[in-house]
This record gives structure tokens, sequence and C-alpha cells, in this order.
């Protein structure tokens, strides 16, 4: 049960939006430039990240929603998207996408985890510094997201069937179209 | 030196924020709502969280800029917020604010850590559902400004406390919204 009252049946993140849709709009503005916007990392390798440090961080909702959408976004390969989470070394990605990942490891322990080697290995692998920039932001974005969600012990639904369509759609979409969909409570925007 | 190449003589946070504006806007604005937007808890007390939340993180630029801050509005005074950053359990504050800081430093650890024993002090105290959702955000958002802040390494001035002091002025009178950080460029 979440740990205050939000609306029931709206799971993870949503429920606690629809109640402050104020601070909504700034933080799905942020995740959508951030995993849709113009890039020259893939919207597939973006949520891969998000995805990544979200089972580290083991938000339920998170990584499974943003996993999702990786998956949909890489030809539906949850095969992939599993083996990102387990051990991306390992995975079947790019020398660049890894170290992006390593990268995005220390910024979830702490910022100041991030040493010249890492950064060094990831330029050497052809990252340029816009790519180490949102894969630094998108760590720690998801930092907060999982920290949010969690924090409010929100409903995370089990049927991965449910993250396969909302992916579907957040794909189509994007987040702040989805968002902007909720019905929102008029009772908290004045407070 | 920070890890990529920023705008230089800009300090902290601001100068990731020159280097991708298209972040830059929604992260301040984020800020802006949770600090200094209408609330019930004043904005000395949301800026004690985060300043508490940066403390906790170890970001020197965060917790000595938003430490500036919350000193310099009202209700707010340097004495009170380092009270608050070491030891908020004896720091002459409510018992709700030191009910909703033991929320943010759960928050800080992990949203997981969070108990509802942990909601119920709060509640008992005065607490209401949107101050807690509040609390929860502020904290997890700055785990997010201080991972930015410090990932990237930017640049940090040390022991300037008229910098600091400057900067917390134009952010309790100004906000976040304006790129109050260009005029605290370094000469």
């Amino acid at each position: 049960m979440p740990h205050i009252a939000l609306a029931e049946g709206v799971p993870g993140i949503r429920g606690p939006m629809m109640l402050r849709p104020e601070t909504a709009r700034p933080m799905n503005e942020l995740v959508d430039v951030l995993l849709r916007g113009p890039h020259t990392l893939s919207p597939g390798e973006r949520e891969l990240i998000g995805a990544y440090v979200s089972a580290r961080n083991d938000c339920a909702y998170c990584q499974a929603i943003h996993g999702a959408v990786a998956a949909h976004h890489l030809d539906g390969n949850e095969e992939l998207v599993r083996s990102v989470k387990q051990d991306f070394e390992h995975a079947g990605i790019s020398g660049k996408l890894k170290a992006l990942l390593a990268i995005a490891a220390k910024v979830r322990e702490s910022g100041k985890s991030v040493t010249p080697e890492d950064v060094d290995r990831a330029r050497q692998e052809g990252a340029t510094d816009f790519e180490i920039h949102d894969t630094v932001l998108i760590a720690a974005m998801f930092c907060m997201c999982s920290r949010y969600v969690d924090g409010l012990a929100t409903w995370a639904p089990e049927n991965p069937d449910f993250y396969r369509q909302r992916a579907a759609r957040i794909a189509a979409e994007g987040y702040t179209a989805v968002t902007a969909g909720i019905t929102y409570s008029a009772t908290t925007s004045a407070a | 030196m920070p890890h990529i190449a920023l705008p230089e003589r800009l300090p902290g946070i601001t100068s990731a924020f020159a280097f991708r504006p298209e972040t830059a806007a929604p992260m301040r604005e984020l800020a802006e709502i949770l600090l200094r937007g209408p609330g019930s808890l004043s904005s000395a007390e949301r800026e004690m969280i985060a300043t508490f939340v940066s403390t906790r993180n170890d970001c020197y630029f965060c917790q000595t800029s938003h430490r500036a801050a919350a000193a310099h509005h009202a209700g707010g005074s340097y004495e009170l917020v380092d009270a608050v950053r070491f030891d908020y359990p004896n720091a002459p504050v409510s018992a709700k604010l030191k009910a909703l800081l033991a929320i943010a430093g759960k928050v800080q650890q992990g949203g997981k850590n969070v108990s509802p024993e942990d909601i119920q002090r709060a509640r008992q105290h005065g607490a209401t559902d949107l101050e807690i959702h509040d609390t929860v955000l502020i904290a997890a958002a700055f785990c997010m400004y201080n991972r930015y802040v410090d990932g990237l390494a930017t640049y940090t001035p040390m022991d300037d406390s008229n910098l600091y002091d400057e900067m917390g002025a134009r952010m309790a009178q100004e906000g976040y919204i304006t790129p109050a950080g260009h005029a605290a460029a370094m000469p």
C-alpha cells in the first residue's frame, strides 16, 4: 500500500504524478528530452541505460517499464535487455555503450565515483562529451525516479504484458503526452 | 577539472546547465516548484531538506549553495541550517520538520528504506500527504542534482564564503528559473 493517498489502480510513478501535476510536468519534460529527444544515442540505447540503473536501484516499476520500452525500441529483444541488466560487459551491445553503462553504474553509487579513466574509456570507444553528459544525467535522473517511486511505496503491477502494452504507447506518444492524458485531481493543484 | 568540456568559469551545476539548456529548463523549473513554489512548508524548511540531503551525498557545491539559500530565506540562518545538516534531531526546528528530515534521510539511502513508521511519525506531528510527497521528491531530486554535479566533476570553488553567500541570496530572492549562476561566473 502506498505511504500516502494516491489514486487507486494507477501504477508506479503515475500515482504521485497525478497527485502533484506541477512537478510531474517538468519531470516528464526532462524524461522526454533525455530519452526521446534528438540524439546520437538511439532511444533504445538510452532506455537501456535507464533500465540498467533502475535494476541496480532495485526499483521494480522503473526497471520493468523502461526495460519494456527499451525492448520495444530494440525490435522486441527482451533477452538483450535482460542481459544488459544482469551483466552488460558481456551483453551483445557496442563497446561504446558498455563504457557508458560503466559510467552510469558509477553515477548510481555516487557522482564522485566517476573517474577520469571511466571517461577516457568512453572516449576511446567513440563517445562524445554530449553522450557522456547525457549518460551521467540519465543515470542521475533515474536515481531520482527510483527514489520517488519506492519512497512513496507505489504499486507495481506484476504482469509483464502490462508493461509491454504501456511501452508501446510510450514509444509511440512519449512521456509528456502519456501523462498529459491523466485527469488530474483539482484538489491538490492549489496546495 | 571537469570530465567533459563545460563552459569555463561557471560554478557547479550552472556550467552543466549552460552545456545542455534543453535539460536545464525542466531541471530549473522542478527546483523552482519544489523549493520556492506555493506550499505549506516554508522555503527555508524546504531548502534545509535539500541542504541536508546534499550534505549526506557529500556534494560540496550543492550543500554550500543551498545552505546559503536556506539562510537567506525568512526563518533561516546559517546557524540553524548547520544544526540541521549535522545533527537535526537536536536542532531547534519543529518536530514535524525533524520527522520529514528522517524521511529525507531514508530516501537518500534508497526509496525502499522509508517505513510506514516513518510516515506515521510525520503524520503524528501534523505533516500532510502533500508535505510528505514533496519531502520525498525534494530528497529524490537532490539525489539527481548531486550526482549530476559530481558525476561531471563540475568546477567547484572552495572556501569562498562570499561567492556562495551571494549565490544563495540570489537563489532565495530570484529563484531558479533565471540563470542566476551566470551572474556568479568567476572574473
